[in-house]
């Protein structure tokens, strides 16, 4: 008994150690905007979003060693909401209503997104979410500096279409509302462009999936049709690792079968041996071998930042850099932090983005971005091979869906609204979600 | 087309004058256009025409394009191959071969290729290379025209097969010839000879081909090709039925390394670990290490840097088993929910201790290059690092049944676990016996994850994906036993395999796991139950 009582006073320890990491790193200071980071640092997403985190930091210090904003010094408050999606809404709680932040910045998983969009409309602050989505959402109070399905999945279809003269497509994905979405959008866009529903292969996977012996054998038979083929991939995640050694494994060349990926880049490829891998595809707004100057100073200050010259840096980052320094500027167009204010000032700011050019904050609180076609290479970095001429402007309900293509948002005076319906002429249309 | 109009009129020619040696000055001119060629279309015009000067000098050039080993300087038209990287890196000059000594390497910027130049570098390597001296680059290029038919080729596949020797190479030019027949415009009675030719090829692509030629042709030909690819098809059913039990055993395999230690530590000892997963991941972290200092310490041992991992894994596990059981475990015998929410404690404090340590992300592991691609039996194609993990599971597996039943320690295990206060009775000192039992199930489980590193992730997740599956196993096969543990593993790898196909990977395991639970109602004990007195009530 003496002893079973000492263990568990142990395991209680350990317990309130652990909370004790977790609490977040507020130091009451007056006099400072507070700014909230909510990335989970533990559990399954640690392994992305905790990169994002350490952005943040970085984008705050930077922005203090300028002066901070509107002659205050910036403070983070860093909170772990652990991938366990109820906890987002109690630590967004947390962060708005306890540590009394003027913005958040966080959240990776749309199904995270989904649950603090309650908390941040009923709190009335503001949330920045940095990744790729699919869309059919537009939110007073979220901005979503991430690419829309027409900024990322379209264009690399279109891409493997006209440029590599693909006629046939696997659509495999994770089995969640992402790949769901996406699929769904691309698969509607794919008939519309005249691709037979029997040359359209849907396939879903469960999280970390790791046996990818079968699906990757029925990839290569469904390519074996004598037309071209490629994949289309939104598979998340740890199991991207699993599925990119089996392709090389069996010899699955991008030569023959491209596998253009939403979710895979610089960071999911670090773990991955990419000799073998060579051509294959990803699709996004932002890779870290870009070449310009505003990238060049990026990666240097990352680097330096991290004590790290092999950190790499990947679009989601890009996205918080934009969506920071939008914030920056909005706060400094309105004077104030307040959250109304900040939300009718932001609407048209433009600010550079990493790949030479400006972004801008629409009115449907999604952004301007080019969208760049990247192949993957035995350093594991990307090469662009193609991209957008221009930008491509967010659009928040895709077209391609019937419930959704006469819906619009915007969030400007008079309208405000997120989902108006241009064919009834009333705010409050519903997409698929 | 235009290249391969112009090979086939180059082709006969070269293989009748052998190979040409000319080293044309223009060769030299239009390599160094490669330094100028701004878009894909340009560079991809240029290697168009180096195939058609049909100069077989242009291989190495082509090759090395392809790899993205081909760089070149604007300022001054300077083009080299580079070969190795970093300090090391050596300038050739593209169409000899040599090295040049003085070259400077600044300036330098890699020839930018996509996978639709890849392609066209492909093909046109392929015309080149029918000729080739060495046997395997005739037949990889007779394979590629084999996968990509060009009626264009046929009679340069005919010069070929006429001046070719090796009957393995022959054949496969001949194939090549057929499939290239039936794209092209050539009478019925020569397509229905080369139907019959690929019927006995046999794979997938010939499948398809002859399926576009039964949907656009007439009387003979169409029942040729009927025939043909009927017989096809039924060969191909039975190779997917032999494949998807290979999966089966393969994904069986993983799960009997990820389960046999946890059918010692729970199986046998009755302790509910939730750790058990992170004894795996701590010996894929292990095998990350070793591998790293094997390449700073011995580069050349790198291939052999799994044979040291896995002793050291088999420690290093066993070690952390060993301290958790006397740490923690031993005060909770008897009382299985306190030791289940104690070592699911241990596990989150293992995750993120490793977290800290080694970062949130992904750490590289590397194949060595006897695990790394796959070979084929018929229509099958089996992977390296899946056929050698099969094996160790095996190995492991026979390993762990000799030290059971053939050791005294394996004796004193299993007095203990059978009748402990018997056991103490007999002089077992069985504290100890315990706490090396637990060890030798993490000490498994390490050495398991120095396996599973091969083909999945090193995270600090990587344990919580096989925690449930090792139970299911475990409980299924019938705790307390190793032989039910390998017929678990085995039965569950090859149903879910072959539910995969029809049901999807996501409802696949969920008809698993409900047979399971159906299962277990039947038969509480799984399907090795122990028997007498010495089962607990």
């Amino acid at each position: 008994m003496k002893l079973t009582s000492r263990a568990s006073g142990l395991l209680m320890g350990a317990t309130i150690i652990a909370g004790m990491m977790s609490a977040g790193q507020s130091f009451a200071a007056e006099d400072t905007i507070k700014v909230g980071i909510l990335h989970s640092l533990s559990g399954t997403m640690a392994i992305s979003e905790t990169t994002l985190k350490d952005a943040m930091l970085m984008l705050i210090e930077e922005q203090n060693k300028k002066g901070g904003l509107l002659g205050k010094k910036l403070e983070a408050v860093v909170v772990d909401p652990a991938s366990d999606w109820p906890l987002f809404a109690e630590k967004a709680r947390e962060l708005i209503s306890v540590n009394g932040v003027d913005a958040v910045f966080g959240c990776w998983t749309s199904v995270s997104r989904k649950s603090v969009l309650p908390v941040f409309e009923e709190l009335n602050s503001l949330l920045f979410y940095p990744v790729q989505y699919e869309g059919e959402e537009s939110q007073r109070n979220v901005f979503y500096t991430g690419a829309a399905p027409n900024q990322q999945a379209i264009p690399a279809v279109d891409y493997l279409m006209n440029e590599e003269g693909v006629e046939r497509w696997v659509l495999a994905g994770t089995d969640y509302v992402y790949p769901q979405t996406t699929n769904k959008i691309l698969k509607a866009y794919l008939v519309s462009k005249g691709v037979a529903e029997e040359d359209i292969m849907i396939n879903y996977t469960p999280f970390g999936h790791s046996d990818w012996q079968t699906i990757v054998t029925d990839i290569k038979n469904f390519g074996s049709a004598g037309k071209k083929t490629a994949v289309v991939s939104t598979i998340n995640g740890d199991a991207n690792v699993p599925f990119y050694k089996e392709l090389a494994n069996q010899g699955i060349k991008a030569e023959d079968i491209p596998v253009v990926a939403f979710s895979v880049g610089e960071e999911e490829l670090a773990g991955i041996d990419t000799g073998p891998l060579v051509g294959h595809l990803a699709a996004w707004n932002y890779f870290q071998s870009v070449e310009s100057e505003a990238n060049a100073a990026f990666i240097e200050t990352w680097h330096a930042y991290t004590g790290n010259d092999k950190r790499v840096t990947n679009d989601p980052m890009e996205a918080h850099y934009i969506g920071f320094n939008m914030w920056v500027k909005a706060v400094e167009k309105a004077g104030t932090t307040d959250a109304d204010a900040v939300i009718d000032a932001i609407v048209g700011v433009s600010v550079p983005n990493l790949s030479g050019g400006y972004s801008t904050m629409m009115p449907n609180h999604h952004i301007t971005k080019p969208v760049l076609i990247g192949e993957i290479q035995d350093d594991g970095q990307f090469e662009v091979v193609w991209e957008t001429p221009g930008l491509v402007v967010g659009d928040e309900w895709s077209d391609f869906l019937p419930d959704s293509k006469d819906l619009i948002a915007d969030w400007r005076a008079p309208l405000s609204c997120g989902n108006f319906n241009v064919a009834t002429g009333k705010c409050g249309g519903k997409g698929i979600n | 087309m235009i290249l391969r109009a112009l090979c086939l009129i180059l082709l006969p020619l070269l293989l009748v004058a052998g190979t040409a040696r000319a080293q044309d000055p223009s060769l030299a001119e239009i390599a160094a256009k490669f330094a100028t060629a701004e878009k894909f279309d340009q560079t991809e015009a240029l290697v168009r025409e180096l195939g058609a000067t049909g100069d077989p000098a242009v291989r190495p050039l082509l090759e090395a394009l392809g790899e993205g080993r081909l760089q070149a300087r604007k300022s001054d038209g300077a083009v080299y191959i580079v070969e190795g990287s970093g300090k090391n890196a050596k300038l050739l000059d593209p169409l000899t071969g040599e090295e040049v000594p003085d070259a400077s390497a600044s300036g330098l910027k890699k020839v930018k290729v996509n996978n639709g130049l890849r392609r066209v570098i492909r093909d046109t390597l392929s015309s080149l290379t029918l000729g080739a001296k060495n046997p395997q680059a005739r037949l990889s290029a007779a394979s590629n025209m084999l996968a990509n038919p060009d009626p264009a080729m046929v009679e340069a596949l005919d010069a070929a097969i006429a001046a070719e020797e090796d009957p393995a190479v022959k054949q496969r030019m001949q194939e090549a010839r057929a499939a290239a027949v039936l794209q092209s415009d050539l009478p019925d009675a020569e397509k229905i000879a080369a139907v019959e030719v690929l019927g006995s090829v046999g794979d997938r692509n010939v499948l398809s081909l002859l399926a576009a030629v039964e949907a656009k042709s007439e009387g003979d030909l169409r029942r040729a090709a009927e025939r043909a690819s009927n017989n096809i098809r039924s060969v191909l059913a039975a190779w997917d039925a032999a494949q998807n039990i290979w999966f089966g055993i393969s994904l069986g395999s993983v799960l009997l390394l990820a389960a046999i230690g946890l059918a010692i530590t729970f199986g046998v000892m009755g302790v509910i670990n939730m750790a058990h997963g992170e004894m795996v991941m701590l010996g894929a972290y292990t095998t990350f290490v070793v591998q790293g200092a094997v390449q700073s310490i011995a580069p050349n041992l790198q291939d052999w840097s799994l044979a040291f991992a896995l002793p050291i894994a088999f420690v290093v596990a066993g070690a952390v088993g060993i301290a958790i059981e006397r740490g923690i475990i031993r005060f909770l015998y008897g009382r299985p929910l306190e030791t289940l929410l104690a070592t699911w404690g241990v596990s989150l404090v293992l995750q993120q201790a490793v977290r800290t340590i080694f970062g949130p992300t992904n750490r590289e592991v590397a194949n060595p290059s006897w695990m790394s691609a796959s070979f084929e039996i018929g229509q099958m194609a089996i992977t390296w690092n899946r056929l050698w993990i099969v094996v160790f599971s095996l190995a492991v597996f026979a390993l762990l049944l000799f030290i059971f039943n053939r050791t005294s320690w394996g004796l004193h295990m299993r007095a203990v676990t059978q009748n402990r206060r018997m056991a103490a009775s007999m002089g077992i000192r069985t504290p100890w016996v315990d706490a090396f039992t637990f060890g030798l199930g993490s000490g498994v489980a390490g050495i398991a994850g120095v396996a599973l590193s091969q083909i999945g992730n090193v995270s600090p997740n990587l344990g919580q994906g096989y925690i449930i599956d090792s139970f299911m196993v475990v409980v299924f096969g019938g705790v307390g036993n190793l032989w039910g543990t390998l017929l678990g593993a085995f039965s569950l790898g090859i149903a879910n395999k072959f539910l995969e196909p029809y049901a999807g990977a996501v409802l696949g395991k969920i008809v698993v796991l409900v047979l399971i639970i159906l299962f277990i109602q039947k038969r509480p004990r799984g399907l090795f139950a122990l028997k007498g007195r010495a089962v607990e009530a």
